[in-house]
């Protein structure tokens, strides 16, 4: 019996001592017009060997991948001790550290990372960790709603070079809440929220989100953005990839008086690409809103002897004290991948992480450089970028795409279904783990693949 | 000592560095970050051996005995992790085309199918993250149907007064009034109240069956029949799933909606407090407004379905499609049980919930409800060792720890005073359960010889008990230089 350590004579004391025949008579209570007849559709259960051929297989239908891709996951090099510490058993079959004293690795962890998310934001403080980046601001929209106590409508400025999915899965969670989500048109020369372009009166609104870099990889006018909504009494949320923050402007340092808010996903910093997730979202804002904010938060505290210890704290803002009252319904987070990242960064350090960060922008500009050799590809927006640039073709560009896709390349981002204006558009990221020899490999099939289109 | 302790300038953990040069230019001036964060510089050994040594520092399912109430803290099987993190599923893009994600999609169809059989639902979606956001989803797809329907006026939620706190928050974001049910004294929901409250402005009903008191809702076929009579639905919440699986399906029991938790039932990691996954299974009238994506296949071919496929639905959660890793996990836990192994887990679930319950009860301690069959979990309350000892049941669960076992959930139900939630799982072994009743009569000896000991507890942790009120008022949140 998989996992079950019964012995017959186990399961015939245990019988007896409660005082039943059988197994099935501890079901007594259920009715039994409702008692299931079997799971037809489940397979028969499989050995360890078996199932490991099986998903062999299947994993290497889809490996051998060369992926430059970006559009929010990114292919960063990984040390090969965070993963390994990561999923020693302490870590990962552990649970949310209720009991502080029998829990003290995983808080510690903890408040080492959310030290190191607040400097790295250039925020006061840090949650422990929200779902992913998308989810990570809706409830950044929430938070901002509840703090911004100087606002009487429940407007939030977004621009359209905030990531697409970040937009759908903010609409999803916050409208139910009567929460306008009004969008910003960007500028077609630059792929950017042009300052200038900005209402002078734009009435009243809770916040703006300003993504750095933004979705086409494009570099906002950041300072600008956050002083405009700061004039008109509203919030700046910042949605940011966190290794860019290893070379760029950190957010709490945006503008005169920094942004109020900083989130976004966190899988550059040591989470593999795997699908899409587990990912994690992370959130820092400034101190005097951090009893707005949702999800767990650890402090450090004193102990009986005083010495120092870790434990959850502000719970009175969770669910499962405050209930229908609370700031979110998030109970469990993205522990683990918290865990990966904290690794991650301390394996890494400062200089690992802007080497990282550099690294990937010089092989994007690298790539970029070597498409001046594919005819009929230029480059779409003229304004500073980080490590992801547009480029429009003048093939139609689901062709290229599929005839890549044939040589195992996945060639970019097609952005045509989200903005409309940009067909036959890619969006193209190299990071640190391309060579020479990979980018190459790109642009010879790019040429061949134009030649013959 | 924390990690930045260990720090020193200009320390670089040189394996790890990317060959290619940092060119400063290559960034603006006006863009470029001016100081350096506040990140450890330490080598790697040093990286290594602090992890180490703080993970030494956790209880875990794969060290302790950790019967936590209502979390399902089973035997997370090491195949699991090891099958899905195969280079060929780490290295896939969220966005790569389907013809380079055959192997991926094909595992996630095949466990949208095998939970739509475990649950008895019509259709299946793995999109939420988390038992929370499958809520959410829940919810926010009752609101879709009522909407759909042009019925605005349902603008309350049912929820029974010993529901998770994740119940009414979630009702909250989806902006409907929580209306609480009183159980009566047997755990069951107490139907009267609940027909007094039920009418035209009920929206739905969250229900956890068996609730969280441990014990299985009898009259749940007349919960769904007043319910679904004033034109509500009824959400299922799956936290206690591990207890019926294969027994009864929650389709059949009459529910509209139900979320999963793939970190209890599936045993995917609790990773020290997630990832979760939590998919939604619903009847048939729910099923266009799934959050999308879903899993399609053609042929022999499989493919995600959008909001383009999709048009009705609730939306998207998560930027890409979900927890997938997570997703993969259950996946491959599912295939190793297969059907004879999964109706064994509640059935090995039970017996040992059962068996803790009758050997706590001949023990002396007080059942919360001892007229019930124990389902996957049951309740002691301690409020006779609070009242006549003064000890309470935190000082229980503190010098359970000295014992080497996690503490049961505590002081959850809220409605049963000094209560311990037991959830053993049907992956330990009699000899643990023996210990853990051992070691609870013991304390009881304890707590009437030497109390001052017990509410002193724990002993042996790597900290005493933590003042809980100083890290509230003194927030001390991020390191800042100060010594240790």
């Amino acid at each position: 019996m998989p996992f079950i350590p019964h012995t017959e004579e186990d399961v015939r004391e245990m019988l007896s001592a409660i005082g039943v025949k059988q197994i099935d008579d501890l079901f007594d209570e259920i009715p039994e017009t409702l008692r299931a007849r079997g799971l037809t559709e489940v397979p028969e259960g499989l050995s360890e060997m078996a199932v490991s051929r099986l998903m062999a297989e299947r994993a290497k239908q889809d490996s051998r991948t060369l992926c430059f891709a970006g559009a929010g996951a990114y292919e960063h090099h990984i040390p090969a001790a965070v993963w390994e510490i990561t999923t020693r058993g302490e870590f990962y079959s552990a649970y949310t550290p209720y009991q502080a004293e029998a829990s003290q690795g995983t808080l510690q962890l903890l408040y080492e990372y959310q030290t190191m998310m607040a400097s790295l934001t250039g925020m006061d403080v840090s949650n422990a960790s929200l779902y992913d980046g998308a989810s990570a601001l809706a409830e950044a929209i929430l938070m901002a709603v509840r703090a911004n106590r100087k606002a009487k409508s429940k407007r939030i400025l977004i621009p359209r070079t905030v990531h697409p999915s970040y937009r759908k899965v903010a609409h999803t969670i916050v409208r139910n809440q009567g929460i306008i989500l009004e969008e910003l048109d960007f500028d077609l020369k630059g792929g950017h929220i042009d300052p200038v372009s900005l209402p002078a009166e734009p009435g009243d609104f809770v916040a703006i989100v300003i993504p750095q870099p933004n979705f086409f990889g494009v570099l906002e006018d950041v300072d600008a953005l956050t002083d405009w909504a700061h004039q008109h009494s509203a919030l700046v949320i910042a949605v940011t990839n966190p290794l860019s923050l290893a070379v760029l402007t950190p957010p709490g340092e945006w503008g005169a008086t920094g942004a109020d808010i900083a989130c976004g996903d966190g899988q550059p910093l040591g989470i593999p690409l795997s699908s899409g997730g587990p990912y994690f979202g992370f959130m820092c804002c400034r101190q005097d809103f951090v009893r707005q904010m949702p999800g767990r938060i650890i402090g450090r505290t004193t102990d009986l002897d005083g010495k120092p210890g870790f434990a959850l704290t502000l719970q009175a803002r969770e669910q499962h004290i405050r209930r229908s009252k609370a700031t979110s319904n998030i109970c469990t987070n993205q522990g683990l991948l918290v865990t990966a990242a904290t690794i991650h960064m301390a394996m890494m350090g400062p200089a690992g992480l802007e080497k990282a960060a550099s690294a990937s922008h010089v092989q994007t500009m690298e790539l970029l450089g070597k498409f001046k050799n594919v005819p009929g590809t230029t480059q779409l927006f003229n304004r500073p970028l980080f490590h992801e640039v547009v480029i429009r073709f003048d093939l139609p560009v689901e062709e290229v795409m599929c005839a890549l896709s044939a040589q195992g390349i996945v060639g970019g981002v097609m952005l045509e279904e989200d903005y409309p204006e940009l067909n036959n558009c890619l969006l193209i990221c190299a990071t640190e783990t391309k060579t020479e020899a990979d980018l190459d490999t790109y642009v010879d099939n790019l040429q061949r693949i134009a030649a013959r289109l | 000592m924390l990690i930045f302790e260990h720090s020193k300038p200009d320390r670089v953990n040189g394996a790890q560095q990317a060959k290619q040069p940092v060119v400063k230019h290559a960034i603006a001036e006006q863009f470029r970050r001016k100081q350096k964060p506040l990140l450890p510089e330490v080598s790697e050994m040093q990286a290594v051996r602090h992890y180490t040594r703080l993970s030494q520092k956790n209880f875990s399912i794969d060290t302790h005995f950790y019967p936590l109430g209502s979390c399902t803290m089973k035997y997370n099987p090491r195949a699991c992790n090891t099958l899905a993190m195969l280079p060929g599923f780490l290295q896939r893009h969220p966005l790569s085309p389907d013809n380079l994600s055959q192997g991926f999609l094909s595992c996630m169809y095949d466990l949208q199918e095998i939970l739509k059989n475990i649950t008895g639902m019509k259709s299946v979606s793995l999109a939420p993250m988390a038992g929370a956001q499958g809520e959410f989803a829940g919810v926010a797809m009752i609101r879709a149907y009522h909407d759909a329907n042009g019925d605005d006026a349902r603008t309350e939620i049912l929820v029974p007064d010993a529901a998770h706190g994740t119940n009414p928050a979630t009702a909250t974001m989806c902006n409907y009034k929580v209306k609480e049910i009183p159980t009566n004294a047997d755990g069951d929901v107490d139907l009267d109240a609940l027909k007094k409250v039920v009418g035209p402005q009920t929206a739905g009903i969250m229900l956890t069956n068996p609730s969280t008191l441990g014990v299985f809702e009898r009259r749940i076929k007349e919960i769904s029949k007043i319910v679904h009579d004033a034109g509500g639905l009824l959400y299922y919440d799956g936290a206690n799933l591990n207890a019926i699986l294969g027994k009864v399906k929650p389709g059949d029991m009459g529910f509209d909606v139900i979320h999963m938790n793939l970190h209890k039932t599936f045993s995917t990691p609790h990773g020290g407090g997630g990832p979760g996954a939590g998919p939604v299974g619903v009847s048939e009238r729910l099923i266009p407004f799934l959050p999308v994506p879903i899993v399609a296949q053609e042929g022999d071919e499989y493919h995600l379905l959008w909001e383009k496929d999709w048009p009705q639905s609730m939306g998207r959660l998560s930027a890409f499609a979900g927890n997938a890793g997570i997703l993969l996990r259950a996946y491959i836990y599912a295939r190793l049980l297969g059907r004879e192994g999964m109706e064994r887990v509640s059935e090995y679930a039970t017996l040992n919930a059962n068996y803790m319950m009758v050997k706590l009860a001949e023990a002396g301690f007080e059942l919360a409800y001892p007229n019930r069959r124990a389902t996957h979990e049951f309740i002691v309350t301690l409020k006779k060792q609070a009242k006549n000892l003064g000890v309470n049941t935190m000082d229980f669960a503190k010098r359970l720890l000295d014992y080497g076992v996690h503490a049961p959930t505590t002081y959850f139900p809220l409605l049963v005073p000094e209560c311990l939630l037991i959830e053993p799982t049907e992956t330990e072994a009699k000899e643990v359960l023996d210990y853990f009743i051992e070691a609870m009569q013991k304390i009881q000896h304890e707590a009437e010889t030497s109390a001052e000991m017990v509410k002193l507890a724990p002993h042996t942790m790597p900290v005493r008990r933590l003042d809980d009120v100083k890290a509230a008022r003194e927030l001390d949140l991020t390191w800042k230089g100060s010594a240790l």
